[in-house]
Formats: C-alpha cells, structure tokens, sequence
C-alpha cells in the first residue's frame, strides 16, 4: 500500500500564493496550517491579517478572519478574544505593520497578557510598498527610503523586537526562529507549535518571531536570499527562545 | 427598573448601554467623558461584561472592531481630540459594515481645545469622518432621559443597519444630571449575525474585510453602502418640532442648544413674539423635509450652535433658498444663553420691519 | 451654590436635586467641570420646575449661596432682583453691594467646627436656604442625604443631618 508523505494541510486554500520566488511567507504560511490541522482546531481558529504583502493570507487559510488596519491587529484580536475566549485567535503581522506602525498594539497586548498567538514576520524591509526601510532594517542596509544604507546618525537602529516584549511580565512566550533553509524551518514549527500550545492551555500571551527573506525587496536572488538571513540577520537577530513559561528553563 | 433616579449623563450613557444589552466596552480616558468608561469599568464585570481600558484611542476602536466582528453588542466613548484618533477605525468598521455604537462628548476644539462643551464635530460626525465614502447614524440628544433612550436605540439601530451609530452628545449633556427612567422596552428581534468571526464549525468561513483590489468591486461595495444610507434617510429622520404651528420665527438647534433655545422662546413668546423650533434627532440623517417644509410657511431661521456654523449648512440645504436662513454661535466652551438668543431674534424682527 | 472647590458645594445641590426628583418635580444639575477640583473654585447651577426645564445654565437666578468672596464678587450682580443670596459669614468677608435682593448671612463654619467638622459647613447654608425657601421639605433632604452618602459613607450622615438642621434654625431667624 502507498502511504501518503506529503499533502496540502486541510486548512488551507487549493490555491497557488501571489508571493514572490523566494519569500518566506509561503512557508510561514503553510506552518501555521500545519500548526492547525495538527492541533484539529480549524473550527475554533480565528486570524487577523495585517497590511502588508500578507493581508491576503486569508486568501490561503481557510478559517474565520479578520482584515485590520495597518498594525493593529493585536487590538482587533483582543476585542475578539475577549467576546470569545475559547476561540483560538492569531495575528500575522509583518515588520512595518508590527514594528512601526503598530508597536503600541503587540507592547499592550502582551503586556495586558491577552491569550492570543502573533506570528511576526520579520524581513527588514516593507515589501508591498516596494522596498522601503522597515525598523528593523539593518545598518548598512540599502532600501528605496535609504539609499545610502542605513545609518545610526540618520535613521537610527533597528529594533529587536523579540527581546523587547520578552522583558515584559505579561508576556508568556517569546521566541524568534528563521525559515531560510530546512533545517531552520523544522525548528520553526516546532516552535510556533508550541506558540499555539501555550494559547490553547490559557497560559497567554505568545508570540514568534520570523526571520523571512524577501529577495524582491532586498534585490537578489532566492538563493542570495538566504545566504543573507544566515550571514547578516541572524548575527543581529539571534534565534532562540526569550520568554519561556514560568515553570520552564529558558533553552537558547 | 422603573423608579427615577438622577444620574450624570455619562452615567446614563453608560447604564443605558448594559440595559440594551452591551456587555463590552473600549475606551481610553478623555474629559469630559471620563465618568462613562469609570461607570463601566465598576458596572461591567456585575453583569458578566468586559471592560478594557486600551493603550490609546485607536486600540480602542479596533478593539470595538474586533468585538462587533465577534458578534458582540460593543461600546466605546470619547471626546472630540479622541474621536479625531478613531477616526481611522470608524472608517474600517463603516467599511466592514459592522455594528457599534460610539459616543462623543463633545468639546471644543481645534487641536487639544478646551474641555468645555462644543458642538464643532458636527462635521466630522454626519459627513463621514474618515477617509472614504461613508456615513455614521448620528444621534443627537438633547436631555439625560432622551441620551438613555437614544443610547439603546443606537445598539438596535446598528443591528439593524450593520453600520456604526454614534450618539453625539456634548460637555454640558456629559456632566449634567437629572431625573431619569429606564424604561423596560420591546425587544426587537434581529436576524442573527451570521457574518460574525466565530470559528468556521459547519458553516464556509466567514471573512470581515474592506479592501477590494478591483474597482469595479470596490465601486459595488460603496453602491452598497450607500444604498443603506438612503434605508436610512428614508426610515430613521428624528425631529421635533416645538410651538412651529403659529411662528412667524424658527430657531434650529440641537443638543444643549436646543433646551436653551426653549428657554429662549418661552420668553420671546411672554413678549408676544411667536417663536417655534426645529430641533433634529439624527443629524444623519438630516430632516431636509422638515425645513423645506417649514420654509415656506416662515421668512427667517435662526440656526443656533456651539460652533461656527456647521449644522447650518444642512438647515440651508433643507431650506434652498425658500427662507432667510441666520446664523449665531458660541465656541470654545462658550455656551450662548437664552438672553444672547433672545437678542438674535430681535435683531433678526427689527432688521425685517425697517 | 459656589465656593472653593472640596466646601463641597456640588454635594449640596445634588442634595437639592435628588430631594426635588423626591417630590416629582423636573430638576436639573449641572457644575462648572474643569480643573479646578480641591482649592479651585466650584458652582453647581440647580433648576428645580414644574415645567420641562429648558437651559440648565442660567443667567439670573432666583437663589444664591456664596461660600467664599469670590463667588460673592462673580455672582452676586447676576442674581435676580428679589432673589435670595445666603452667604457663609465665616469666609465671606466682603459685604452684599444690592439692595434689591434679601441677604440671609449664616456664620457657616463656626456652626459646623461646633457640631464637630467645619467640613459639614456646606450642609449649614443648604439648611438656611431650604428655611427661607421651604422648595423642598426637610424629609426629602435627610432623604436624599442618606442615599447620596450611601452605605460607604453612612456613617457622616448624622453630623450631616445636625448640621442641616442647624441650619434650618438660622434661616428661620
């Protein structure tokens, strides 16, 4: 008899991505209908799409959504959550949306600890409006708004955002993982996996950090691509897990 | 209950909303407002309900996003400076056709302002707002007893329309008291929110969205919209009308304005001048028809606000040209006496005469 | 009624309102709001109809109570003539300029520091007005009195009451 190895997670679209050759979102995406089917909630899930390349995530995951606002998801899960709490609510936020506009959104949430799971997805550059610098753009980096590479004196640092929340009490779970090879993505699942756990136990707040190449918006090729996630972005954004749950020992 | 009992008019905004069924609210501290969010703050949990006090203005409104999309009666309030913030979420929520109720006690302005009462977010309140082609409900009550039966008609009327309503109220409505009644009332039934965001069980999934990439779609979607604007403007228009059947003269007001205004006629009518008023309910929609009609019984309205003519662009809509329309209003806190409006109508006769 | 802010003089008038609500006429309170809470000063303007009650702000009205000079100085020409100004003689040191209205002075402070709190001076001037007035009776006043103070405060409403009382007794002079 054959067995099956690989199929679509039941929770998502038959439908190919509009994403670039390349980008990391296709692969965040399909983890989380992993994450999905794996824990059988699909009835029981609600997202929140940002503004960005993502907002047409729910054109891929077929559960209950919400559209929201440039960076305020985390709000727009909260009221749901709130009316809801045994629905299990996420938001999928990129680096502009979660970063900039919306750093007030995911610091209250957390710290209000609402029980909800954000997957930011963090590729140091605003894709969909074409490249421009994100917050967490790197020094050096040369976007279409720093066009002579990003530099502390005129556009400051960029942020870390994961050990930024991880300071928080009413944070739960805070990790940051990488999807540019396979290995990285294995660990990556792993991880969100237990983002969703953690949701689905009422422990809180959780959220995961993504490292995600976008080699449209950097300017190089798919492969390129990842070489620079290894190379530049995980020396300035180490992976690992920042915030554990109380009765756990943080493993870097 | 049914035994009076006399509450600020924060207090009653609040009350009201948990006896029309709200159990969520999400505000961010403004004055003069602040008595609604602490009243629901202390009232919420005993019934079960949830109150959040969110990071800022916006959070908040997307808050009441997320809340109403869920399929919850929700609530939140502010005051001019913090309505402007919401804005931006008013515009979604219009967008994603969900229902909420927003109250602004409003202040004056432009900018930080003063805290005193205002009525200078007329525009901002009937005209849309934000960005994009949109109209809230507004409601505009002019006693604490009319804010609390306004306020469970907005939850009933934001049903009804999927549409936001906003009661719009001012400084003097927020901390003012008096005697007040809550009224048991039928309850009438809604279809049940299908739309809402409730986990996909047995059903296609639901999605609660307002971008359209394609214009042609786009363009259906404010047809849409627009089509209940006109459901509303054809069911909902609220207005009283008071001692026009033998006025020579009519006062246009609303809110505060307008029960100093009554104050006003009552001595004018003691002088033997015969005053009426006009005084709209919803300000969106507007009563047109009742000024077209007035207009032509009458030669001159004097249009009374805490601004610097707002809603007098409406009356003057209304009127097209069939009647004088005149103009007098206080801003910056300042709120006209009846002695100021008693001195309007006067010049308004004596300029008629010569 | 004005006053420094925390004489308490918004207190008073929602005495006067809820006792007039007690007795089925229309009512309405409303205070100057703003930043001056304790220390700053503070009125409540209270209008008691058998009418539906148009303006809540009035211009002119029929009664007075001044608690300390400034509100003397600032309401005093806005009264009606022939209305009714009761001053806190304790504070109040300027004298009433007209003479076309009735003064009734009630040494406010001294009356409460002798029951025990000059913090119960307000009740005093209420008590004056409603003797001189008699537009609401003293049961929907000691009413009132208990349901404002509440179960928390339950316990300040006998001083309350003796002060009112006191001061019915200087406006009945």
């Amino acid at each position: 008899m054959m067995k099956i190895a690989f199929e679509r997670p039941r929770s998502m679209f038959p439908v190919p991505t509009h994403y670039c050759p390349g980008c990391g979102h296709g692969i965040i995406h399909r983890l989380l209908g992993e994450v999905i089917d794996e824990f059988g909630i699909r009835e029981k899930v609600v997202g929140v799409a940002p503004v960005g390349c993502s907002v047409l995530i729910y054109n891929y995951i077929d559960c209950d959504m919400y559209e929201a606002a440039h960076g305020r998801a985390p709000a727009i899960a909260t009221g749901c959550k709130r009316v809801h709490p045994d629905l299990i609510v996420f938001t999928y936020q990129g680096d502009g949306d979660l970063a900039s506009i919306g750093t007030a959104e995911v610091i209250h949430a957390a710290t209000r600890g609402e029980n909800i799971t954000v997957l930011f997805v963090n590729n140091a550059v605003y894709g969909m409006t074409g490249g421009q610098m994100a917050p967490t753009t790197l020094l050096g980096q040369k976007t279409t708004t720093s066009p002579y590479g990003r530099a502390p004196k005129r556009e400051g640092y960029p942020i870390r955002i994961a050990e930024m929340l991880a300071t928080l009490e009413g944070a739960t779970y805070i990790a940051r993982v990488s999807v540019h090879s396979p290995r990285a993505v294995i660990a990556a699942k792993r991880v969100l996996k237990k983002a969703f756990e953690i949701q689905i136990n009422g422990l809180g707040f959780s959220l995961v950090e993504f490292l995600s190449q976008c080699p449209t918006g950097w300017g190089v090729s798919p492969t390129e691509a990842t070489k620079w996630v290894e190379e530049k972005m995980i020396p300035f954004f180490p992976l690992g897990e920042f915030k554990v749950p109380k009765n756990e020992k943080l493993v870097k | 209950m049914d035994e009076k009992v006399l509450i600020t008019g924060n207090e009653a905004i609040g009350e009201a909303a948990i006896q029309a069924g709200c159990r969520f609210f999400f505000g961010y501290p403004i004055t003069p407002q602040n008595k609604v969010p602490e009243y629901l703050s202390y009232r919420l949990p005993q019934v079960g309900g949830c109150f959040v006090q969110a990071e800022s203005e916006i959070a908040a409104i997307y808050m009441v996003f997320g809340a109403a999309g869920a399929g919850a009666r929700v609530l939140t309030s502010s005051s001019s400076p913090g309505i402007s913030l919401k804005q931006e979420g008013i515009s979604y929520i219009a967008a994603a056709e969900l229902p909420c109720v927003i109250v602004n006690v409003m202040r004056a302005g432009p900018g930080l302002g003063g805290i005193l009462p205002s009525q200078s977010d007329y525009f901002q309140a009937t005209k849309g707002g934000g960005h994009g082609d949109y109209h809230l409900l507004a409601l505009a009550p002019s006693t604490i007893q009319e804010t609390v039966d306004l306020m469970m008609d907005a939850f009933d009327l934001a049903d009804k329309y999927r549409n936001p309503v906003i009661v719009l109220a001012d400084g003097c409505i927020g901390q003012m008291m008096e005697p007040v009644e809550f009224k048991e009332r039928p309850s009438e039934v809604f279809p049940p929110k299908d739309w809402a965001v409730t986990g996909a069980k047995n059903r296609p999934r639901n999605l609660l969205k307002s971008l359209y990439l394609d214009p042609e779609k786009l363009e259906q979607h404010n047809l849409k919209l627009h089509k209940k604007y006109l459901e509303m403007a054809k069911n909902e228009v609220r207005v009283e009308t008071y001692l026009t059947e033998d006025a020579d003269i009519i006062i246009a007001a609303y809110g505060t304005v307008a029960r100093i205004s009554r104050t006003a006629i009552k001595i004018l009518r003691k002088k033997g001048i015969k005053v009426g008023m006009v005084r709209p309910i919803t300000v969106f929609p507007f009563p047109y028809e009742t000024f077209a009609e007035i207009s032509e019984k009458v030669d001159n309205i004097l249009v009374v606000e805490m601004s610097l003519g707002q809603m007098v662009e409406d009356v003057k809509l209304g009127v097209c040209g069939r009647a004088n329309v005149h103009f007098y209003g206080r801003v910056g806190g300042m709120v006209p006496t009846y002695d100021e409006i008693v001195r309007e109508i006067e010049k308004i006769r004596r300029s008629q005469v010569s | 009624m004005a006053g420094f802010g925390g004489q308490g003089v918004l207190f008073i008038g929602r005495l006067l309102a809820h006792a007039a609500m007690k007795e089925g006429r229309n009512v309405t309170w409303i205070p100057s709001y703003g930043p001056a809470m304790r220390g700053g000063t503070a009125n409540c303007t209270v209008v008691i109809s058998d009418e539906v009650i148009g303006s809540p702000v009035i211009t002119s009205p029929h009664s007075l109570i001044v608690m300390n000079n400034p509100s003397l100085d600032a309401f005093e020409p806005r009264l009606k003539t022939g209305g009714l100004l009761i001053v806190n003689s304790s504070l109040v040191t300027h004298e009433a300029k007209r003479n076309d209205i009735t003064v009734v002075k009630a040494p406010a402070n001294k009356i409460a520091f002798e029951i025990g709190s000059d913090r119960v001076a307000n009740m005093v001037l209420l008590g004056a007005y409603s003797a001189c007035t008699k537009v609401v009776t003293k049961e929907n006043i000691l009413e009132a009195l208990k349901k404002v103070l509440g179960e928390k405060k339950k316990h300040l409403f006998e001083i309350n009451k003796t002060a009112f009382e006191k001061g019915l007794e200087t406006g009945n002079l």
